[in-house]
């Protein structure tokens, strides 16, 4: 809690209703508590309608909880503005979601420059080269200028790894990232994962339903009915902050 | 703490969008251009028409008249206490001079809102050539006092433009009806037991049937004497530089003079109602026109929109505000109407050349630059209005939920 450095992400008391107010009112997240370390490479694991996304989006700061607290790099984000949280949310945040999601109308290295254009404008020599390096780190250094209508799947989800971590994040967060590809795309791609967590230090949380996937990551977190059930480390090398919630 | 280095990214984006919807682009576009040229041809056709009849109107006449006021019975107040009935005949109106015409004529030449002032002896006569007899109006001019107010050199048909000297000059109807050419004597004859020979030195027309048949300019001393006005004037015509301020300095003038003032505007009423209700049905035009364009805009924006419910969606997630997705948006209205506009003016001044070049020919339209600026910022800020109800709604998007929508 007084640890700042060493851990990315605090969750306390985490609890998230939807209709609130409203006859079919209803609680998704019961309290969640959970603390991310700076290089964990955790899988977040559940049945389908566990509140696993929902966790997702809250730890992005796309969505509010109803109650609780979520400190991202020891900074609380009760109370921040739209702004103030886009601000945090564009600086400690990567997003990667399932359906790849680039922006259509731009070349590949305009949507990976996308996140720094938003925040700084038109983007200098540094920042090119930077999306130069994360374009050849995935693969494509080739395929700069295509649209992502001209990529495959495959290609279009590095292009949205590669983008998720142009800021530097501090975590990465990625929504079923391999749920729509074939698995020796699915492996590629998740090894980039695995790579950025060693070589750059990003913390990794992705949610999953491959259960390969997860055996392979460092933690597996697992979430039932808006509950974590069980919180487990594999491998102790690599997973400085990980703990055990409950 | 808004710079231009972020405005770059919204304008990047927004014509970006424009780009990849490039048929709904075109189409919007060229549904503001079609307003817009609307809009530019129908307000330059009706300045163009408006002026080309004011300036016919005003080509024969003066636009501020001064006269003596009539004259009236003075009754004497009846003693208090009593009940006076009065039965009165209005007075009859003779001709008679304005009082002290050279100094008001000299005070007017001073007044800076005046472009011309010329005082001048207008009355009734007969015109005789043998058994013909015409009623006309005698109009006693100083030759370049009156070109100032009425260019008669513009309507001279054959003859010279001089008066005086037993030398006169008449309309082109009273010629033919008399059947006298230049060169011809005529007899004029006032009821003052007056009557001269004169010359006729030129024949005019002015293209209004009733001052065709009736004037006769004459020299002002001339016109005088036949009137039995000796050294007096009856009217004072003058020019202003503002037609359209012509019944403020009318009123003006009348208070400095204490006399009676009248404007073009006041004697054409009948022509300037019609023309305002030309101008109020245009400008309804333009209205409806620029609503439906308005509209236009905003419905495909709206489409615009829900198809990148997703793509907001991820910029919000990769760091876009809310405002920025707002200005994204505007931005593209303002695209929109700005193209559009440039190349409605662009058809707007291809009609005009068309009217102009293959039309009636009756008149000349001109479009004024100061049109072209005001409807180029009209449409544009229009398109940014427009575009705010769907920027507002693609500015309010969850992205929770917009990134989700298929």
């Amino acid at each position: 809690m007084f640890d700042g450095v060493s851990e990315v992400l605090r969750l306390q008391a985490l609890r998230k209703s939807y209709n609130i107010g409203m006859p079919n009112e209803i609680e998704v997240l019961h309290g969640i508590d959970l603390v991310i370390g700076r290089s964990d490479f955790a899988a977040l694991i559940g049945p389908s309608g566990s509140g696993k996304s929902t966790l997702l989006n809250l730890i992005g700061l796309l969505d509010r909880p109803s109650s609780g607290e979520i400190y991202l790099l020891g900074q609380a984000t009760q109370g921040l503005d739209d702004a103030a949280l886009t601000a945090l949310r564009g600086n400690a945040i990567g997003f990667v979601f399932q359906f790849h999601h680039l922006i259509q109308a731009f070349s590949a290295i305009d949507n990976i420059l996308m996140p720094l254009m938003l925040a700084e404008g038109k983007p200098d020599k540094a920042a090119l080269q930077r999306a130069r390096e994360l374009l050849a780190a995935v693969g494509l250094e080739k395929l700069a200028d295509r649209r992502p209508s001209q990529l495959s799947g495959g290609q279009q989800q590095r292009v949205a790894i590669a983008r998720a971590l142009i800021t530097e994040p501090a975590l990465l967060l990625a929504d079923e990232p391999t749920g729509n590809l074939d698995t020796q795309t699915a492996g590629e791609v998740f090894e980039l994962f695995r790579q950025f967590n060693r070589e750059r230090g990003c913390a990794v949380l992705l949610v999953t339903h491959d259960p390969r996937l997860s055996a392979t990551c460092d933690r597996t977190i697992d979430l039932v009915d808006g509950r974590i059930v069980s919180d487990v480390v594999h491998d102790t090398a690599g997973s400085g902050g990980a703990t055990f919630s409950e | 703490m808004y710079s231009p280095r972020r405005f770059w990214i919204e304008w990047t984006l927004a014509i970006g969008f424009l780009r990849e919807g490039r048929a709904q682009s075109l189409m919007i576009m060229v549904g503001v251009a079609v307003g817009v040229a609307v809009i530019v041809f129908i307000t330059a056709l009706i300045q163009g028409l408006q002026a080309n009849i004011i300036e016919r109107t005003l080509g024969t006449q003066a636009h501020i008249r001064l006269q003596s006021p009539d004259e009236v019975n003075v009754l004497l107040p009846a003693a208090a206490g009593t009940v006076q009935l009065v039965q009165e005949d209005k007075r009859a109106q003779r001709l008679r001079s304005i009082n002290n015409w050279q100094q008001v004529s000299a005070a007017l030449d001073q007044l800076p809102v005046l472009t011309a002032v010329s005082p001048l002896v207008s009355g009734p006569a007969f015109a005789r050539r043998g058994a013909a007899l015409e009623s006309v109006a005698l109009m006693g001019i100083n030759v370049e006092r009156y070109q100032q107010i009425i260019p008669l050199d513009r309507y001279m048909v054959s003859g010279l433009l001089r008066v005086g000297a037993g030398d006169a000059m008449i309309g082109r109807l009273l010629a033919d009806n008399l059947g006298v050419r230049v060169g011809s004597k005529l007899r004029l004859e006032t009821g003052e037991q007056n009557s001269a020979v004169v010359n006729i030195a030129g024949i005019f027309e002015l293209g209004v049937r009733e001052l065709d048949s009736r004037y006769v300019y004459l020299d002002l001393e001339q016109a005088q004497s036949l009137l039995n006005l000796p050294g007096g004037v009856t009217v004072i015509d003058m020019t202003v530089a503002d037609i359209f301020d012509a019944d403020s300095v009318a009123a003006q003038v009348g208070r400095l003079t204490s006399l009676d003032a009248e404007s073009w505007i006041e004697t054409n009423s009948q022509l300037m109602n019609a023309l305002s209700a030309q101008s109020l049905s245009t400008n309804m035009i333009i209205v409806f026109v620029a609503i439906s364009v308005a509209f236009g805009i905003a419905s495909v924006l709206s489409v615009s929109v829900v198809q990148r419910t997703r793509e907001i969606g991820i910029l919000r997630a990769t760091g876009a505000t809310r405002q920025q997705i707002l200005r994204v948006f505007l931005i593209q209205g303002a695209v929109f109407s700005l193209l559009g506009s440039v190349v409605g003016i662009a058809v707007s001044y291809g009609l005009v050349w068309m009217f102009n070049s293959f039309g009636p020919g009756l008149f000349y339209i001109p479009v004024s630059p100061a049109l072209v600026m005001l409807a180029i910022v009209l449409a544009t800020f229009t398109g940014v209005l427009a575009a705010a109800l769907p920027s507002r709604r693609a500015a309010g998007l969850d992205p929770v939920v917009a990134i989700r929508y298929v």
